[in-house]
């Protein structure tokens, strides 16, 4: 008996605050929002007697939250496409071998370190939607290169302006991505490069059936990162556009309005849809991990 | 040695747990520091600029006014009030309120009369003869089902007109020109577009709809503007529609970069001389003033075509919570508020304009005059952008409607909105 406790009781010791304190301020307030999203408290004061799902039929007969989750999936799309992409593009080409890696390796993973609510400042000002005499950021660029027709309404274009959000946040993570992809291609031992060479394996062939299988767990990591990141998607969208601008409408900003106009319940429920859409990516993630993990 | 170091490891953990518990503790002791006597705890978000200056010149002839008291300042900063709206919520609900709040008057206080956590201020006004000292027009506004429940610091004016004469007079428009209507001001709105000018200037969502509830103003006049808070004019109706008409072709009239900018930089358009009108609150003369532009020469301000002899108000107000820790220091400052010295002092800093009628503003500003001289005599609605119309909730709703025509352009659509926005709220 003494002896038993002596064994797991320190251990146990050890992990109970941290469970408590995750217990309590984690899943314990998502039970409480839950709860909360169940009730009709439309004001600040007052109100909270159980409802059902009356604030989730709600919202998805409401035009505007439809067109909020349309948009959070575009911006998801291209925000994830975008990263990838570029990530991978720098990262290939680090790994071709350019001269001072460092410098481009601390060039793209810079932006990183900044911000979206800084960085987003001044894409406000890139993107600014007017065009001609009074241009200004990036239409006024194209305007003096002569690439007139370029010039967009950017996040003020109804159906296509959340993906002028998007800009901004490859632009900031494509480098988290490339470090990912990068350390992805250094873990690639070089006798299997060498291997498929003395095979006879094309340079296609190569990458096709060699680089790409070992890199597919990187791949993974970073869609379900850069995925979640984009879902939560707020801060930008803040910066740029403000939190009542309806074409950058996503449920985060929606949550923010209703919140701070004290119309918790219905902010409640939007906080539960968004936190379904996040597991919904996360969940499967983890379990895959998982039986990674007990397969070696 | 493993086994030091596990107990060690346990120590500490359990020390952290209980750190936090003990910060957890302190911090719920600060919320009620405020009880005990002779003070008073005034909340606000008035924490910089302008606001604060106000502040400051109002505490000191609290000071001066009442040598006993001690005043305790609870202002929280952020969000344009939102924040300390929020914190206020929770101070409420768990019993522990200021001495005073700041509030928009009018119908931003309608929560906390239904949940019963301000005090009616009737007898007050009965009291200090303050019902002869405020304009009586005002005094309606402010009355709910015969009852009044906050006392008002300062009065703003939100339907104004800035215009640039020298671009009016580049676009070949009269600047001594005065507008009865809509229309008339839409068809000259339309000779500065033709010169290459933006006619009207405006900025993101909530400047938006200040020039809608103008529109409104205009369109409907007093009792039918007045009828949309409280059910008797059809927000489906087809003088709405005509209004949202107008308003769609003002819309038009404006500059593309509208969602981009916020109130200073469409005012800063009339002054640049890129544009020729801007719609926006009289603290925008304050922009104006700040460049060394001269009332009625550099800048013209009347009020929005079709609202004239109407005072489009917001103001804000100080409330007697349910509760709070001393109401004899609470209605100290009630006094000082309502008070012609505090009201005076309060203004000048701030740049509004006196509730009271007997505070003597004889030095304020140029603009300040005009707009003192219109309060006493004109009709008085309440705005809608800033609080005094509508709960909260509704202007949300009215204000994401708005957002959105902006993008669509939907006028059928966007009067279907405000019509659902209005049955969801006026119910509740």
């Amino acid at each position: 008996m003494n002896r038993g406790w002596r064994s797991w009781g320190p251990p146990v010791l050890l992990v109970l605050p941290s469970m408590i304190l995750i217990g309590v301020f984690v899943y314990g307030l998502i039970g409480v929002n839950i709860n909360t999203s169940l009730t009709d408290q439309h004001h600040r004061l007052g109100g909270g007697s159980f409802v059902g799902l009356e604030n989730y039929r709600t919202l998805f007969h409401d035009d505007t939250f439809v067109y909020s989750l349309r948009n959070l999936g575009i911006y998801t799309v291209t925000f994830v496409c975008g990263t990838l992409f570029f990530g991978f593009l720098w990262a290939w080409l680090l790994e071709k071998g350019v001269r001072g890696e460092g410098g481009f390796r601390a060039v793209y993973l810079f932006p990183m370190a900044v911000s979206f609510i800084a960085s987003g400042v001044v894409w406000r000002w890139l993107l600014n939607s007017a065009e001609g005499d009074r241009a200004g950021g990036l239409n006024r660029l194209f305007e003096n290169v002569g690439l007139g027709f370029l010039a967009n309404p950017w996040w003020t274009n109804e159906t296509w302006g959340i993906v002028a959000i998007a800009i901004p946040a490859i632009w900031q993570l494509s480098g988290y991505v490339m470090a990912l992809f990068l350390a992805g291609f250094r873990g690639i031992p070089d006798e299997l490069r060498e291997a498929a060479r003395v095979d006879g394996a094309s340079e296609w062939q190569l990458y096709r059936h060699v680089l790409f299988p070992q890199l597919s767990p990187v791949a993974l990591s970073a869609i379900v990162i850069a995925g979640h990141m984009s879902l939560k998607v707020f801060d930008l969208i803040m910066a740029i556009a403000g939190p009542t601008n309806y074409t950058t409408q996503v449920p985060a900003t929606q949550m923010w309005t209703k919140f701070t106009s004290g119309d918790y319940a219905t902010s409640a429920a939007i906080g539960t849809i968004l936190l379904c859409i996040v597991a919904l990516l996360i969940v499967p993630y983890l379990v895959y991990t998982y039986r990674q993990e007990r397969r070696s | 040695m493993t086994r030091t170091r596990r107990a060690l490891g346990a120590l500490v953990a359990t020390g952290a747990m209980l750190a936090l518990a003990a910060c957890g503790g302190s911090s719920s002791d600060d919320g009620s520091s405020a009880k005990g006597g002779g003070e008073v705890e005034v909340f606000t978000w008035w924490a910089e600029g302008s606001e604060k200056a106000g502040l400051d010149a109002l505490v000191k002839v609290f000071d001066q006014q009442n040598p006993g008291v001690k005043f305790v300042n609870g202002a929280v900063a952020g969000g344009a009030g939102s924040d300390a709206k929020a914190v206020l919520a929770s101070r409420l609900q768990t019993n522990d309120p200021p001495g005073t709040f700041q509030a928009h008057a009018g119908a931003e206080l309608t929560d906390y009369i239904n949940n019963g956590q301000i005090e009616d201020l009737s007898d007050l006004y009965e009291k200090n003869g303050w019902n002869d000292q405020f304009p009586q027009s005002l005094l309606d506004r402010l009355t709910v089902d015969g009852k009044i429940y906050s006392v008002p610091s300062n009065i703003h004016r939100a339907n104004l007109v800035w215009a640039n004469p020298a671009v009016l007079q580049d676009a070949g428009v009269d600047p001594a020109a005065t507008y009865d209507s809509m229309d008339a001001w839409i068809a000259d709105l339309k000779k500065i577009k033709a010169a290459g000018k933006i006619p009207l200037s405006i900025a993101t969502d909530w400047t938006q709809v200040n020039l809608l509830e103008t529109v409104l103003l205009s369109d409907l006049g007093v009792d039918g503007y007045n009828g949309l808070w409280d059910g008797s004019t059809d927000w489906a109706g087809s003088d709405v529609t005509d209004a949202l008409d107008d308003y769609k072709t003002l819309l038009d009239m404006t500059n593309e970069d509208r969602q981009s900018l916020d109130w200073p930089d469409a005012t800063q358009l009339v002054i640049d001389g890129d544009a020729a009108f801007n719609v926006m609150g009289d603290w925008a003369v304050a922009a104006f003033e700040g460049q060394d532009k001269e009332f009625n020469k550099d800048f013209l301000a009347y009020p929005v075509p079709g609202t004239d002899g109407v005072f489009d108000f917001l103001a804000d107000s100080f409330t007697m919570p349910v509760g709070a820790p001393d109401p004899a220091t609470t209605e100290d400052w009630l006094n000082t508020v309502a008070s012609p010295e505090g009201q005076e002092a309060f203004n000048k800093a701030k740049g509004s304009i006196p509730a009271n009628t007997e505070a003597d503003t004889s030095d304020f500003g140029a603009y300040q005059q005009t707009a003192i001289e219109s309060y006493a005599q004109d009709d008085i609605v309440s705005s809608l952008a800033h609080g005094a119309a509508a709960p909260i909730t509704w202007l949300t709703d009215i204000t994401a409607a708005v957002a959105k025509f902006g993008s669509t352009g939907d006028v059928d659509g966007f009067q279907s909105d405000l019509a659902d926005a209005a049955d969801k709220n006026a119910a509740g």
